[in-house]
């Protein structure tokens, strides 16, 4: 092969060369070559080494979906060297072939082909199965696919939304005509092509399409109301046309997925070239039409010396004339229009004869086939389409649509690029209007008040584009290759057939036929035109083909995007960030965990005095007649008492009785609320809320609004606290006039609306301070400061961790799972079964007369050093009979603590347990008559 | 990802949507176990049409009866439930 005079129609920049490298040999190609045309023009023509028997193969599509031309460039794997353009100092490399390209050692596979038949692998590698993972060492081997590179440079990709009235996939003649006449409509539309350059065939075509292009892309590339994608792909259609395409070329990023909510799709992918299955279907040197065509009209790359050309239509009688004209001597012309056709290919490393069916040898080095066009119907099929195939066109043709879906192009039919350009801007149009018809549901959903037009209800009457009478062309008398990627014959097929596979679907997953990267879209047909010839039937005529999405491989990274993900922070980060708080992440929050030295913010507060930034807990302000009854119904415990000023510890459960939060809730006033829950139910407790007052009680008078963020939570605790709390407000501390369980509402270090509220989750006295957070970080920061003599310190939630299970507190999630329910957890006494109804109530009750369930229990290890992992398992035995929940070393005691869950017949106070260590040890531990390690009357809490 | 028109926030998609699932009555509090079990795990799992309820979490925070054929996810009436607030 060689590089010919300049073309009319060539994208390559002959000013503009590109050196690279071909398996560490340098090559010169130029800007706009792919990394196949400039190869091919430098001579290049094996590119790879098949999947099985590692035979050499050559350019058969020269486009995206050839499926011999997978390379490896730099560290990215199976790379499509028929599209991805050529780059300066790019390095390319053959996949698939050790040690290289034209000696391959696993071409040994070819010698054993007749072994390799269908289910080979299954059949050969299943005894004995202790050899099962050298089997997989060796086979890994022999498996094809690039080498992903193990350093981890991070691509940079992209997520868009778009809300585009129109979108086209396709950017051929009619695809570019329903762009321009949709956009004249008024539609916002976007125009997607898989290739660099609008199009589609007319950029290989003869002078006039070449002028056809360039009138119609001047018109969509200057068209305001166009966006236009090139080298993207619109990888699949879901529900409500919401389109997913892959978009390059974008400045800034390697790739970008835009996700589209398309009011109307126009489908305009056109049509694939079918190969054709004889013996030596695959050597280098058999190309379709098409192939030749870009070669030497895009690329102006001559693709052989001496061709022969199978032709059965009119795209590849043209292959002729421009075979001619690059040079190429055309030694015969086989019409398969009639009874002739091509037998054989013969060669060692490619072409050298063809046998033709009149059994004449011809001497060639190009092979050159034209039999027939597969419809790519993929987003058809993914709109609910069923195509069906036309034999008289030998192709898939649409059935039915549904309304936001149109088609045009080569897809519907064939024409002159006149009747392609007539058909797609009457569908242009027709989706211009069909867009409007759905904009025009959607502005009207919700009332406005806005008066808006009704769009026009009458159908863009659209041409006929009929497909032309094609014959069926799929395999000759002898056998060869239908799925390049899979290394699968006819004789496969055949083979799988005559074992009994004479279902379409399951041959295809015992032979891997249209299995392979391109998925099908070159050998679907043949594979099933086959497939129906072995088993004596006419699948095809019955047959649909199901295609999913992606439509074109897609990278992980793209799917990826950014690595975005919000995370919350309370308002008083800023100073935790100053004394370097270790962060942690809970939830969306990231909190400190501690500031250095958790053991001594215990000491601190068990003490002295501590502070601790609660923020994330969760806030919800609850006003209206009716809260007690929404008190009542969602906690399992009473409510109805609950005196202005009081806080009451509240549990809530599933109706599978399961328990999900807990919190305390105040009362601040005669019909004023205020609930917390915990940080990670934050949400969940509010759209429970919502849910039963919407949709179970919506009589109720209550009026719910989340003021999570709307207050900073400051929890002091410790012996001095009141003290310290005293020196900024003045409200009553004293234990009479504010006492445990007890809320108070005022000003607090000159911030006025703040609420403060007595209890202990660490053990001991404490004031939990909400302040509106605008103010959160001043009312911390005069805490230290006034605090300084008392001792006071910063504490994080390791030391609040360590308190609470001092204390014996559990949390929910961490010493409940999601098959803990109500009873068994050291509240019983709160569960209400006497209160008529509540959420949860009846599975409660039956629990209660099981009384089967794991009770929580304080547990201490004899020996104090260890400290059991959370999750170990409590055993009798080889039986499981519980697990720890928590564990930690005590500051305070010295000596290790834990909760657990524990059957019952093991939870009564003193008796012995025995713990399984990860390692297997077993150690012995003791339950405890209450769930405080530490202070379990209480008089600290109380004081 | 579906279209929802909200009848409150318009056409959104539907991620912005905490799907409820089939809209089951709850029975009363002294119901017997099957019953009651019934009400938590059992549902139609319809092939076609059914009013479901879907909660619009990240919008207008209303729990909303969508008509919705399961095979083609069309999407029917939507109504709030008690009525457009």
């Amino acid at each position: 092969m060689s590089r010919l005079s300049e073309r009319p129609g060539e994208v390559i920049d002959r000013t503009r060369p590109m050196d690279f490298s071909w398996n560490g040999k340098p090559y010169r190609g130029y800007a706009g070559d792919s990394i196949a045309s400039a190869l091919a023009a430098s001579g290049v023509r094996v590119f790879s080494r098949s999947f099985k028997y590692h035979r050499p193969r050559g350019i058969l599509t020269a486009s995206f979906h050839d499926p011999n031309l997978m390379v490896q460039v730099g560290d990215e794997p199976n790379v499509r060297a028929g599209h991805r353009l050529v780059e300066e100092k790019m390095e390319v490399s053959a996949q698939n072939a050790w040690p290289s390209l034209g000696f391959d050692a696993k071409g040994v596979n070819r010698l054993l082909g007749r072994f390799l038949t269908p289910g080979f692998y299954y059949k050969t590698f299943m005894s004995p199965r202790s050899l099962w993972p050298w089997y997989q060492r060796v086979l890994a081997r022999f498996a094809a696919g690039g080498v992903v590179g193990v350093d981890p440079q991070p691509g940079r990709y992209d997520h868009r939304y778009a809300h585009p009235d129109v979108l086209v996939a396709g950017g051929g003649p009619a695809g570019m005509a329903a762009a321009i006449d949709a956009a004249e409509a008024g539609a916002a539309v976007i125009l997607v092509e898989e290739e660099h350059r609008l199009g589609g065939h007319l950029r290989w075509g003869d002078s006039d399409d070449l002028g056809a292009l360039e009138e119609l892309s001047a018109a969509v590339l200057s068209h305001p109301g166009i966006e236009v994608m090139v080298d993207s792909v619109v990888t699949g259609r879901y529900d409500h046309n919401w389109v997913a395409i892959a978009q390059r070329g974008v400045e800034g990023v390697d790739e970008r997925l835009v996700k589209a909510r398309v009011k109307c799709l126009v489908v305009a992918t056109g049509t694939i070239e079918r190969p054709y299955v004889f013996e030596g279907n695959d050597l280098p040197g058999v190309m379709l039409s098409t192939a030749v065509r870009r070669l030497i009209n895009l690329h102006a790359v001559r693709p052989g010396e001496r061709a022969v050309v199978l032709s059965a239509n009119g795209p590849g009688d043209s292959a002729i004339a421009d075979l001619e004209e690059a040079g190429v001597e055309v030694a015969e012309v086989i019409d398969a229009r009639g009874d002739d056709t091509v037998i054989k290919a013969s060669g060692r490393m490619g072409v050298q004869g063809v046998i033709d069916s009149r059994g004449r040898r011809h001497d060639a080095d190009l092979l050159v086939t034209a039999v027939g066009w597969t419809t790519t119907t993929t987003l058809l099929n993914m709109a609910g389409d069923r195509p069906m195939y036309e034999p008289r066109a030998a192709r898939y043709l649409s059935k039915s649509l549904p309304y936001d879906v149109l088609a045009t192009g080569g897809i519907v039919g064939d024409g002159s690029t006149d009747q392609l350009v007539q058909h797609g801007t009457a569908i242009g149009r027709e989706a211009a209007r069909r867009a409007s018809v759905v904009k025009f549901q959607w502005l009207t959903a919700v009332p406005t008040g806005v008066t808006r037009q009704p769009p026009d209800t009458s159908e863009i009457e659209v041409p006929p584009l009929e497909a032309e009478r094609h014959p069926e062309l799929f395999r000759s008398s002898t056998h060869g290759f239908v799925d390049y990627s899979e290394d699968v014959t006819s004789k496969d097929l055949f083979a799988a057939a005559a074992e009994g596979y004479d279902s379409m679907e399951l041959a295809k997953r015992y032979t891997t036929v249209n299995m392979g990267p391109i998925q099908g879209k070159l050998e679907a047909v043949n594979a099933v035109a086959i497939h129906g010839e072995a088993t004596g039937s006419s699948p095809l005529e019955t047959s649909t083909t199901t295609w999913r999405p992606p439509y074109a491989p897609v990278s992980l990274g793209v799917l990826a995007g950014r690595q975005y993900e919000p995370v919350r922070y309370s308002v008083i980060q800023p100073w935790h960030e100053r004394r370097e708080a270790k962060p942690l992440v809970a939830g969306s929050w990231i909190r400190p965990e501690h500031y250095g030295d958790p053991v001594a913010e215990v000491t601190a507060v068990r003490e002295a005095v501590g502070i601790i930034d609660v923020s994330p807990l969760g806030k919800i302000d609850l006003r209206g007649r009716d809260v007690p009854k929404l008190l009542e119904f969602v906690y399992v415990n009473k409510w109805s008492k609950l005196d202005v000023g009081k806080v009451r510890y509240g549990i809530m459960c599933n109706e599978d009785g399961v328990i999900f939060d807990d919190g305390v809730t105040g009362r601040l006033g005669a019909d004023q609320y205020m609930m917390s829950s915990t940080s990670g139910g934050a949400a969940g407790v509010w759209n429970w809320l919502d849910d039963w007052l919407q949709t179970g009680f919506p009589d109720w008078d209550v009026k719910m609004t989340a003021v999570t963020d709307g207050y900073a939570s400051i929890n002091v605790a410790g012996p001095n606290s009141r003290e310290l709390v005293g020196r900024l407000t003045e409200i009553d501390l004293r234990p009479e006039a504010f006492g445990y369980m007890e809320v108070r509402t005022g000003v607090v270090a000159g911030v006025p609306g703040c609420f403060l509220w007595r209890i202990g989750f660490t053990g001991e006295l404490s004031y939990e301070i909400h302040v509106p957070s605008a103010y959160g970080l001043w009312v911390w920061e005069r805490l230290l400061e006034k605090g300084e003599d008392l001792g006071v310190r910063a504490f994080g939630i390791e030391a609040q961790r360590i308190m609470r299970l001092e204390k014996g507190h559990f949390i929910v999630g961490q010493d409940t799972d999601g098959l803990t329910q109500g009873h068994g957890m050291g509240v019983d006494w709160a569960i209400k079964l006497d209160k008529p109804d509540f959420a949860g109530k009846p599975e409660l009750m039956w629990q209660a007369e099981r009384d089967d369930y794991r009770r929580l229990a304080a547990i201490q290890t004899e020996d104090p050093a260890i400290v059991p992992p959370e999750a170990s398992q409590i055993v009798a035995g080889d039986v499981i009979k519980g697990r720890i929940t928590s564990s930690r070393m005590s500051p305070t005691l010295g000596r290790s603590i834990c909760l657990g869950q524990v059957d019952p017949d093991l939870a009564a106070p003193g008796s012995r347990l025995h713990i399984r260590l990860s390692d297997g040890v077993t150690v012995a531990a003791r339950v405890l008559e209450h769930h405080a390690h530490f202070d379990p009357e209480g008089t600290r809490l109380r004081g | 990802m579906l279209v929802i028109l909200c009848p409150h926030c318009g056409p959104r998609n539907s991620d912005e949507f905490s799907f409820q699932g089939e809209i089951v009555a709850r029975p009363g509090p002294a119901s017997d176990q099957e019953t009651w079990r019934d009400y938590l795990y059992m549902r139609d799992n319809v092939a076609g049409w059914q009013t479901e309820r879907w909660f619009h979490v990240s919008g207008c925070r209303r729990f909303l009866n969508v008509e919705r054929h399961t095979v083609t996810n069309e999407i029917g009436v939507v109504t709030p439930v008690g009525g457009v607030q």
